[in-house]
């Protein structure tokens, strides 16, 4: 059997590819706040998003979008303003997000919700009309995260320079917020709530063990995530195995090669690009070995 | 509001690059900043020196609007802070670089945000925008280290990364947050040169220094601060460019400065 010669499977490996692309363009932003966790937080709120779509007999996905946009924004308003630490406003998210969700869940008369799909990803029910939805919303996302890296970056790296060189910081912050939210439901199809942000992170984790750069980082991230999600579905196709959890587990066996890989270049060539860090242990023996091999 | 637009325009002066008119900035329950008064002209280099504490790095602060004042106003180019809106003409050097950086950046990626004040909200980058950034790392002899990731570069050389992203957006006034602490002799020197060429070209400059080391020779007028309020002002103190200055572990705000 070929792999595209059904529409479904077309349309799961589009759509997760897209997600590949699109998900590590938002977390190299959060990475950079050192907030990697944010985006799990915004994925257990749009759980309660998903509830409020069965409870109102509306689409799950665009009340997702609506309820995660809105915990997103007052993540960022409680943060600003400096009222809560992160981890007291992330611990607040999950556990709101789940009990919400499980709660609204329950008053529905509908036994047969799927839940576990949201929660794990279903791929494979992508149609031709999610599909489209994913690639209007990943332009537009793409568009924030790539055209607009300059300002984002400005903003995630020196909030008070950014703040002094005029840029409107509340208004950026609050665009970024909403852009991992929306990201999230998107990725919501393929990955699921629950590992939406290891696709967010780990693929921005492994880029920045080589890459020099910001922007560098972020254009090997998306590759990197590309790479897991199409990987992963292919894996999932050929074993049978739950195409989210393949997805995440690629990434991270990527994370793992790329970080023993990196470590032991670092080895072989110490401190040769940090000439104002104290020489590694045992450099100091380094320079003879390179003397005597040019004399030779 | 009429009464703010008095207040607004008391004493206006259009020399003034820099105004503050007794500030008193209450921090954490403390008086920081105690009824301050403060004119940089143009073209002026000013240094604001004190111990460690001394409230000079928050003088800054509320200058820039970082800090908000409790009491006093603050006109920037002559137009009131919370009007203020051409931060362009605005070049502003923290003490250190920002606490985000969990991912790496180049040093050109960091000195290019400085352009953002001049190039606009979402507009693709020009060649003057290229221009400029090749001169500021060039200003602060950071060209061949441009490509390199900013955490791999010694703290001086961090700094002078800081002054020349301020250097790109090619502003009219430099404000300087404790430029010379922790920078080696070389970076002190550059910074000094740096500083010398910008003040030639019609600069304004505003700094915050514990010692002030090899940038002495250039101040104009220096004001220090002991526990919040202005305890000199004029020429730079003596003891600030000799060595007893250099060490603060004589407790340079008490026994020098004649306070408390």
């Amino acid at each position: 059997m070929s792999l595209f010669e059904y529409d479904f499977l077309r349309n799961a490996f589009l759509g997760a590819l897209l997600v590949g692309l699109l998900a590590p363009s938002v977390g190299v932003y959060l990475v950079q706040r050192r907030l990697s966790l944010i985006g799990d937080g915004i994925g257990h709120v749009a759980l309660t998003g998903v509830a409020v779509g069965f409870l109102l007999n509306s689409s799950p996905v665009l009340t997702a979008m609506v309820v995660a946009a809105l915990g997103a924004i007052v993540v960022e308003v409680l943060r600003e303003y400096g009222r809560m630490s992160g981890d007291i406003a992330l611990a607040l998210l999950f556990y709101g997000g789940i009990a919400g969700g499980v709660l609204l869940i329950g008053l529905d008369d509908d036994d047969n919700i799927p839940m576990m799909s949201y929660l794990f990803g279903s791929p494979l029910t992508t149609s031709s009309q999610d599909l489209i939805a994913i690639t209007v919303l990943s332009a537009v996302v793409l568009l924030i995260t790539v055209g607009g890296r300059s300002w984002l970056f400005a903003i995630c790296q020196d909030e008070e320079y950014a703040r002094v060189a005029g840029l409107p910081v509340r208004a950026l912050n609050l665009l970024l917020a909403v852009t991992a939210a929306v990201t999230v439901t998107v990725a919501m199809r393929t990955v699921g709530l629950l590992l939406v942000s290891a696709l967010m992170v780990v693929p921005v984790a492994t880029a920045q063990q080589v890459a020099r750069g910001f922007s560098s980082t972020m254009l090997l991230a998306m590759l990197l995530g590309v790479f897991a999600s199409g990987s992963g579905m292919y894996a999932s196709w050929r074993l049978d195995v739950a195409p989210g959890a393949a997805i995440v587990v690629f990434a991270l066996l990527v994370f793992v090669v790329v970080a023993a890989g990196s470590s032991v270049f670092r080895r072989l060539r110490p401190a040769r690009q940090l000439p104002h860090s104290f020489p590694a242990r045992g450099a100091t023996a380094a320079p003879k070995v390179v003397g005597s091999l040019r004399d030779s | 509001m009429n009464e703010t637009r008095m207040a607004d325009n008391e004493d206006h002066d259009p020399a003034a690059v820099v105004e503050l008119h007794d500030g008193v900035v209450n921090y954490a329950g403390r008086r920081a900043l105690n009824g301050v008064t403060l004119r940089v002209t143009r073209g002026q280099t000013m240094a604001i020196l004190g111990a460690n504490g001394s409230g000079k790095s928050t003088l800054v602060r509320a200058v820039l609007g970082l800090v908000p004042l409790t009491r006093g106003h603050v006109h920037l180019f002559g137009i009131p802070l919370r009007r203020f809106r051409d931060w362009k003409r605005i070049g502003y050097v923290p003490q250190r670089l920002g606490a985000g950086s969990g991912v790496p950046a180049t040093v050109r990626e960091v000195v290019a945000s400085g352009r953002l004040a001049r190039r606009g909200l979402f507009r693709p980058v020009t060649g003057a925008d290229r221009r400029a950034v090749e001169r500021a790392l060039a200003a602060v002899g950071l060209t061949d280290r441009a490509r390199d990731p900013v955490a791999t570069l010694s703290g001086g050389q961090q700094q002078r990364t800081l002054i020349a992203r301020a250097l790109a957006g090619e502003p009219e006034l430099l404000i300087l947050d404790e430029p010379t602490a922790g920078v080696d002799a070389v970076s002190q020197e550059a910074l000094a040169a740096t500083l010398r060429q910008f003040t030639a070209d019609g600069g304004t400059v505003l700094l915050v220094a514990h010692e002030l080391g090899p940038l002495a020779s250039q101040i104009d007028r220096a004001i220090v601060l002991a526990h919040g309020t202005v305890v000199h002002d004029g020429a730079v103190p003596v003891l600030a460019s000799n060595d007893a200055y250099l060490h603060p572990h004589i407790h340079a705000d008490r026994s020098l400065w004649g306070t408390s």
